[in-house]
């Protein structure tokens, strides 16, 4: 068997592990092992990779994986849960800034040694475009996650942006025509950082899972282009594979917000003009951690809905000490998580399970909006928009038709709050002034933790 | 590799992918988003091949930074989501 024939069936290896292990990522119990099926994939992908006679330079390869390893292994060690999307956002930056380089490169080598095709030129093209968008649109994720970018654009926003996006169509034609000249490659890789940042600077808060996941499809499909550039059967299978998973998980958070992504994209994220505290009047009712703890020794059945100000104020262990106490005097606890609550698919599973709460204690939208009925106290912790009963009743509001968990339904809703201002999208709350709301203004975790001490002492 | 054969394999996978994702629960949506992200990584193979064939300044240098940045997405990526899972998993195991 020759050295090539060993390097394609280890190809062919690693696309089979990589497949069953992205199969096993789907459950569960079967999760751990998918992700080690998938981790084996790679390296035997890399393993077979050195086999090949092209390599030259193995001192400088070496160096690079070493470097890379180390950063990678003290990024992933070291991450706070609650900083999970940033770190997510910077690995698919890098992914796609690699597919970028790579496809320049094997681009550049192939016109020097007049080896290349149309196809190499127009995956090159593809490649560095996407894969430039990928990387500067996740570095304004990144900011914008880790809450040091702020900027959010500019008048005219829109219109450079489309212009980023239609000069990269001539440009590509362009470079194909003429791929001896190397500025064209540059020039559309600059119109993809443009529109990697323009495209990501005008998303806000509530829009980033679905940022998140579209920038994780893009870095697929930049990896999957780069296996055109280099005619590498594994590269297109594995990034079609993971830009595919990537596209499902955008559309599943598009529809929790009852946004298409186009929208999510083109228009600004719906707000509303509300001012804050003007449009409930006297209609509030507040309460304190005692009066909730007595609620709650009466209760049967509590619901906890936690939210993006439950992960600000690093609530999580504390709401697993209010579980455990309520656990622990009969009571039935259990958690109603909204899809986009947090700030990345399925992030606020993650924090809760890194404060050691059961995940079958955790209730998607569905699940949970039949059993709020039954519910005697549910506690809305740094929840805003997902609990709001507007987008059900009311078809003028910016979030009408949004899927929300339905916690009115429920006999008493806690709503725990640091004042009546407005939530992300900006528009007020018809739940805080129902007959059957409590609102507990105060910092997340220092509410719960109140709660406890009270229902300690009662 | 044809060019047909080539659109082929990224038509079928991308079926593919979109078939073994579909019902995946919420709960590891995170942790599935940052595996796959790993995968993505697989950019790697053709960076070490860049890197490695002493071509130009140029492209050396290209690949020994693709090579670096891939090398961080796939070591980060992985052990990352091994550690969301094993939040997942350890709870399981103390409460039973």
């Amino acid at each position: 068997m020759s050295r090539l024939d060993i390097i394609d069936l280890g190809y062919l290896l690693s696309a089979v592990l990589f497949i069953v292990g992205l199969k096993g990522l789907g459950r569960p119990r079967t999760a751990p092992r998918g992700n080690l099926l998938g981790a084996a994939g790679m390296f035997l992908a890399v393993l077979v990779t050195l086999l090949n006679q092209d390599i030259l330079t193995y001192t400088m390869l070496a160096l690079a994986l070493a470097i890379g390893t180390a950063i990678g292994a003290v990024l992933a060690l070291k991450v706070k849960m609650t900083s999970m999307p940033e770190l997510v956002a910077l690995f698919n930056g890098f992914g796609g800034g690699a597919s970028v380089m790579v496809a320049a490169a094997s681009f550049i080598e192939a016109v020097d040694l007049n080896a290349h095709t149309t196809q190499i030129s127009v995956a090159a093209a593809v490649t560095a475009f996407i894969g430039a968008v990928t990387l500067t649109g996740s570095m304004i994720a990144f900011g914008k996650l880790k809450g040091s970018l702020g900027w959010s654009g500019f008048p005219g926003l829109s219109l450079v942006r489309a212009a980023s996006l239609l000069v990269a169509v001539p440009l590509a034609v362009l470079l194909v025509m003429q791929p001896e000249n190397q500025g064209w490659l540059w020039a559309l890789v600059a119109a993809g950082f443009i529109l990697g940042v323009l495209g990501t600077v005008p998303i806000g808060g509530a829009d980033m899972p679905v940022v998140i996941a579209l920038l994780n499809a893009l870095s697929g499909v930049a990896a999957s282009t780069t296996g055109f550039v280099l005619d590498n059967p594994l590269l297109i299978i594995a990034g079609s594979l993971v830009g595919a998973s990537g596209l499902v998980l955008t559309q599943v958070m598009c529809k929790a917000m009852n946004r298409s992504l186009l929208e999510v994209l083109f228009t600004a994220a719906p707000t509303g003009s509300s001012s804050g505290d003007d449009d409930y009047g006297d209609g509030v009712t507040a309460t304190s951690g005692e009066e909730v703890a007595m609620l709650l020794e009466i209760a049967e059945r509590v619901v906890i809905v936690p939210g993006y100000g439950m992960a600000v104020a690093q609530a999580q262990h504390a709401v697993r000490d209010l579980m455990v106490r309520l656990e622990a005097s009969g009571v039935e606890v259990v958690f109603g998580i909204h899809p986009v609550a947090g700030r990345m698919p399925g992030h606020m599973n993650v924090l809760l399970a890194e404060a050691e709460i059961d995940y079958e204690l955790l209730f998607d939208m569905d699940q949970i909006n039949p059993t709020f009925a039954r519910t005697d106290v549910t506690i809305v912790i740094g929840a805003n928009d997902v609990v709001n009963p507007a987008a059900r009743t009311d078809p003028d509001s910016p979030i009408a038709g949004m899927p929300i968990l339905d916690v009115d339904d429920s006999r008493t809703v806690v709503v725990i709050k640091r004042s009546l201002s407005p939530g992300f999208a900006g528009i007020s709350n018809p739940l805080f002034v129902a007959d059957n709301a409590l609102l507990y203004f105060a910092d997340a975790r220092e509410a719960v933790l109140e709660i406890v001490t009270a229902l300690n002492e009662g | 590799m044809t060019l047909l054969i080539a659109l082929t394999l990224f038509v079928l996978a991308v079926f593919l992918g979109m078939e073994l994702i579909s019902k995946v629960p919420a709960t590891l949506h995170t942790p599935l988003m940052s595996g796959s992200n790993a995968i993505s990584g697989i950019t790697l193979i053709g960076a070490l091949v860049s890197a490695g064939t002493d071509h130009s300044v140029l492209t050396t240098t290209l690949g020994f930074v693709a090579v670096t940045l891939a090398t961080i997405n796939v070591v980060g990526g992985f052990l990352v989501t091994n550690r969301m899972l094993a939040m997942f998993a350890g709870r399981k195991k103390n409460r039973s």
